[in-house]
């Protein structure tokens, strides 16, 4: 019914009148005028947007977004999130996170918060390092990687994004890039895909890091590879990519591996079911560096009940089983006896 | 019900007392703090004055029969007004060697003691360090020593229930629970009444509440009949003033005072929390409480849970987190979140001993100035404390109320004593409590030449009111979209801001509004002399021991004055005024000297401290005769009051 009465909103509704103070050429950039372009599709109430965040470059986000907002404290947005929409379960919570925010410092509320399936949107800022503190690695990290904590090389495993957040049980779990010049731009689709979801939503989006990781995902954005290195996942399809769609996903045994188009047919490629866990998982493993594409798009989608509406059904259960709480009645509850004069 | 009635008793001389303690004491496992929870509202209904402490082990189950396994509970019950759970013991009940080991010190010479004397076996001695039994070897003389084989009489006595030796073993608390209530001639029906709640209506479990009863019953036929005590005690009525009244422990009254808080309010209650000893009974007490549009949350952790409170806050809700010990230091960083967006949050701090891990299951007064200091950078919060169980019901609302008007974060501190002990509580009457008004703005507050649209009309999330708070505009509002956050802000604009002046003014501005906290301190109350020879400061839970030593100083003609803080940060305005009226000023605290230090820094006093750290409320006795080292010779003896 609030839809009759909806403003037309544009993107200029949900900027702020504060500057934008990423780096030039920050990936950041291009999510923020992503995010702003696609929520006036959603036809939400503008009022209703809480955008929450931690501590980092990509948790400034809230400051640029014309909504309501909390910028919180290193890693604990996923909590101060869930408070926001147990308090009030009508709000669109969306919940900004950098690599080191949301899987180092705030790894566990981040489980936490997925596995409980808040309906929330989680946008992981993935730019392998510690932006705002100036360039030390981080949780995504790649083995290896030389920064200035690290001077010979990361020997940390790092984590994989997608395979985390199925691992805990998120029910909607997709990736995108922040930009993409070879043509698949994703991101407003997975943005708006999120957006109807109801339960938690975790995005990992590969983003930029101009000053201190620049180019660490050229190989899936840039024009001349993009095509090469990423492959769209889409529900109930065959895994096809390449700039002339010539290549395709097959299973070999219980591994995966690439085809030409030329040789195989496309009904034995393999078809993306966003409702198979083992599949999401073995998805999330896939690597350019073994010649693999890495997925983009939905990996994971499932329905679950969401903790804010039971949360509410129990209280509601609970008014209907024993009526509504009466303060003085509880007070005198127990054994009571009286003194008189 | 087949219930004796007392009084009628003509084989035994009775006895009137003005009042008695008695502490039960055994195994985790022999059901110590239910027998002595099922004494005290038995004498609270029957219309004494009571005071309890219950003393448990931190382990679930320690070795059962070993010394750290014991578990205690002390009540004092009287005709009289009393304040606290009483020094030393009249009747210590021992329900096995271990037990007596480590409570017999507290006993009173000539005092009662009853024990289970079928536990004194060699294991069992072994385990508690007896090299001889203590029953037979003529070392309790000073004592009126009653062996009883309680357990084989409860065993005899429900054979015929057909129940297993294990369930008829567990009785045998009850069975003791029996023999004591007819030596102080209480009546058996709150008991009965509570176990057929307890077992045959909630737990449906019919045949245990009849086990259970039938050993009541059979211990107290038992006093009765087996011509083993001399007399019997009788503790008359206490003179309370008029009224209705429960038994409440300070964490049931926490949770009522919040959700009467929220009440007041016209809002939603969200608490949020996680497990830990000893604040987890307010996360239980508020989870049962639904229907009351409780919303508990129990998060992954400590740091979760205030980020949690300050969500909802933000969202409109009365926003409470509650903790103890080392979950309160984890919070440190979200408080500072709190203080630095303006939200009001309660933080309850059941305080325990410490450091670290420290002492889970004992009470200390230590985290004052953590409360009041303990975060990076200047970073003020209101702090108060309640006193006892049933104020922490006031002390909870106040939080509330503190918090919305000022809106800033309140830390409220109780403690293990009285978060576990209880009381006999006046209830409240809802009508009577002063309404709390909140106001969410739904309009522009400010114009501004540099704001676009709708006339230059804006929303400044930080324009301040008489009392130095800023609105709290809530998500869903429209047009009222703002962005809060740890970053500085600046003052009206609420925009983030470095500029140096700006935060001079917003640290200033915090502190300030923190300090308007004074314009709602009432004037302080003065116990005993108004001005004098010594002045008592306390705070918090130790209000019990040092009310009642307060009282035998002026019997004993002292020239003492005793003042109990609420309000801790800030404190009442017209402290100052009052400590200058007195040659000394005494801190009384359960820990280094925390209270004293912001006293003396405060007001240039040289204020002296009285301090413990051994998990154990003060003695009443303790507290006197150190104050006494400190006071002139009295000069006239009062009459007793
Ligand atoms: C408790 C705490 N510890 C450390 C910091 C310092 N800190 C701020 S942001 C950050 C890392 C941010 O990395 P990431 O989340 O990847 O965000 P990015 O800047 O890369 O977007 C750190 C360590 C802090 N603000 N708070
Ligand atoms: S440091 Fe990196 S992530 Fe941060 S704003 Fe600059 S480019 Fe963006
Ligand atoms: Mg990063």
């Amino acid at each position: 019914m609030t839809q009759i009465e909806l403003p037309k909103y544009s993107a200029k509704d949900f900027a702020t009148d504060q500057e934008v103070r990423w780096c030039p050429g920050c990936g950041d950039y291009a999510i923020l005028a992503a995010v702003r372009k696609v929520l006036p599709d959603l036809n939400h109430r503008k009022e209703n947007y809480v955008f929450v965040s931690g501590i980092g470059c990509s948790s400034r986000f809230p400051y640029y977004m014309g909504t309501y907002g909390v910028h919180g404290i290193h890693g604990r947005a996923p909590a101060i999130a869930t408070g926001i929409k147990s308090a009030n379960p009508n709000l669109d919570v969306w919940l900004v996170t950098g690599d080191g925010d949301g899987l180092s410092i705030g790894g566990n509320h981040l489980i936490h918060m997925l596995r409980r399936n808040v309906n929330i949107k989680v946008l992981l800022f993935n730019n392998r390092i510690y932006g705002l503190t100036k360039g030390q690695y981080s949780p995504t990290s790649l083995t290896g990687h030389r920064t200035k904590s690290t001077p010979l090389g990361s020997i940390d495993h790092p984590i994989h994004p997608i395979s985390f957040a199925l691992g805990v049980e998120a029910t909607f779990v997709a990736r995108c890039t922040d930009v993409n010049k070879g043509g698949l731009n994703v991101l407003p689709d997975v943005l708006k895909a999120a957006a109807d979801h109801r339960g938690s939503a975790f995005v990992e989006i590969y983003q930029d890091c101009n000053v201190f990781n620049h180019q660490a995902f050229f190989y899936a954005t840039e024009k001349d590879t993009a095509r090469e290195t990423t492959v769209l996942l889409e529900h109930g399809k065959p895994l096809i990519f390449g700039a002339n769609r010539d290549k395709g996903i097959r299973f070999n045994s219980t591994r995966l591996e690439v085809v030409s188009l030329e040789n195989v047919k496309e009904d034995d490629l393999l078809f993306h079911d966003e409702t198979d866990p083992a599949l999401a998982f073995l998805l999330s493993r896939m690597h350019h560096t073994q010649g693999l594409p890495e997925p983009v798009g939905v990996f994971y989608r499932v329905n679950k009940p969401c903790y804010e509406d039971m949360l509410t059904e129990q209280i509601e259960k609970s008014i209907a089983q024993r009526g509504e709480g009466d303060l003085e009645k509880l007070l005198n509850s127990g054994s009571t006896w009286t003194v008189s004069e | 019900m087949n219930t004796p009635v007392s009084a009628v008793d003509r084989k035994h001389t009775t006895e009137t007392l003005e009042g008695a303690v008695i502490r039960f004491c055994g195994d985790s496992g022999d059901g110590m703090q239910l027998t002595g929870g099922e004494f005290t509202t038995t004498s609270a209904v029957f219309g004494n004055d009571v005071a309890t402490f219950p003393d448990f082990p931190a382990e679930i189950r320690a070795p059962a029969g070993t010394l750290p396994g014991v578990s205690g509970f002390q009540v004092n019950f009287a005709s009289t007004d009393i304040s606290t759970p009483g020094d030393k013991v009249d009747v210590l009940v021992a329900m096995n060697p271990a037990g007596l080991k480590t409570n017999l010190a507290d006993l009173k010479a000539g005092g009662i003691l009853i024990v289970n004397e079928d536990a004194f076996n060699n294991n069992n001695l072994k385990k508690a360090g007896y090299a001889r039994n203590p029953l037979d070897d003529g070392s309790l003389k000073d004592y009126k020593l009653y062996k009883i084989p309680i357990s084989r009489l409860c065993e005899e006595s429900l054979a015929e229930t057909g129940m297993g030796a294990k369930a008829i073993g567990r009785a045998k608390n009850m069975y003791t629970l029996g023999v004591v209530y007819w030596l102080f001639d209480r009546s058996l029906e709150p008991t009965i009444k509570h176990l057929t709640d307890l077992f045959t209506k909630k737990k449906n479990q019919p045949e245990v509440a009849d086990l259970n009863i039938r050993a009541l019953k059979a211990g107290y036929y038992m006093g009765e009949t087996a011509e083993m005590f001399q007399s019997r005690y009788i503790v008359p009525k206490a003179k309370l003033a008029p009224g209705k009244y429960r038994q409440i422990s300070g964490n049931e009254a926490t949770a009522l005072g919040l959700i009467a808080g929220a009440r007041l309010a016209k809002k939603t209650l969200t608490y949020a929390g996680y497990p830990i000893t000893p604040a987890s009974d307010i996360l239980h007490f508020l989870s049962a409480y639904k229907n009351y549009h409780v919303k508990t949350l129990q998060m992954e952790d400590e740091i979760a849970a205030v980020c949690a409170a300050i969500g909802a806050s933000y969202t409109g809700d009365i926003a409470v987190t509650g903790s103890s010990g080392p979950g309160i230091a984890l919070k440190g960083e979200g408080i500072g979140l709190a203080v630095m967006t303006e939200l009001p949050i309660v933080i309850v701090n059941v305080q325990r001993g410490g450091p670290s891990t420290g002492l889970p299951t004992k009470t200390e007064q230590a985290d004052l100035l953590q409360a009041v200091y303990g975060r990076n950078s200047e970073c003020p919060c209101i702090v108060i404390a309640a006193r006892s169980p049933g104020d922490c019901f006031d002390a909870a609302v106040e939080a509330i109320r503190l918090a919305t008007k000022y809106m800033t974060p309140v830390m409220l501190l109780t403690d293990g004593y009285i978060a576990n002990g209880a009381e006999p509580w006046l209830l409240p009457k809802m009508s009577q409590l002063k309404p709390i008004e909140i106001q969410h703005p739904t309009a522009f507050n400010a114009h501004s030449d540099e704001a676009e649209g709708e006339g230059n009309n804006v929303y400044w999330p930080y324009l301040r009111n008489e009392n130095l708070a800023r609105p709290w505009a809530i998500p869903g509002t429209p047009k009222l979209e703002h962005r809060v956050g740890g970053l500085e802000k600046a003052q009206n604009t609420g925009n983030v801001s470095y500029d140096p002046m700006n935060h001079q003014r917003m640290v200033d501005l915090r502190q300030a509004k923190v300090e308007k906290v004074v314009q709602d301190i009432p004037p302080t109350e003065i116990q005993g002399e108004k001005s004098g020879d010594v002045l008592l400061i306390g705070w918090g839970g130790t209000y019990g021991s040092i009310h009642a030593a307060t009282e035998r100083l002026l019997n004993r003609g002292h020239k003492v004055g005793t003042v109990h803080l609420r309000y801790i940060n800030p404190l009442p305005p017209d402290l100052g005024e009052i400590i200058r009226r007195f040659k000394t000023v005494v801190v009384p605290e359960l820990n280094k000297g925390q209270l004293i230090r912001i006293i003396r820094d405060r007001f240039l006093v040289d204020a002296r401290g009285i301090n413990k750290v051994q998990g154990k409320p003060f003695l009443i006795s303790e507290l006197v005769a150190q104050i006494e080292a400190m006071l002139p010779q009295p000069r006239v003896e009062r009459a007793a009051r």
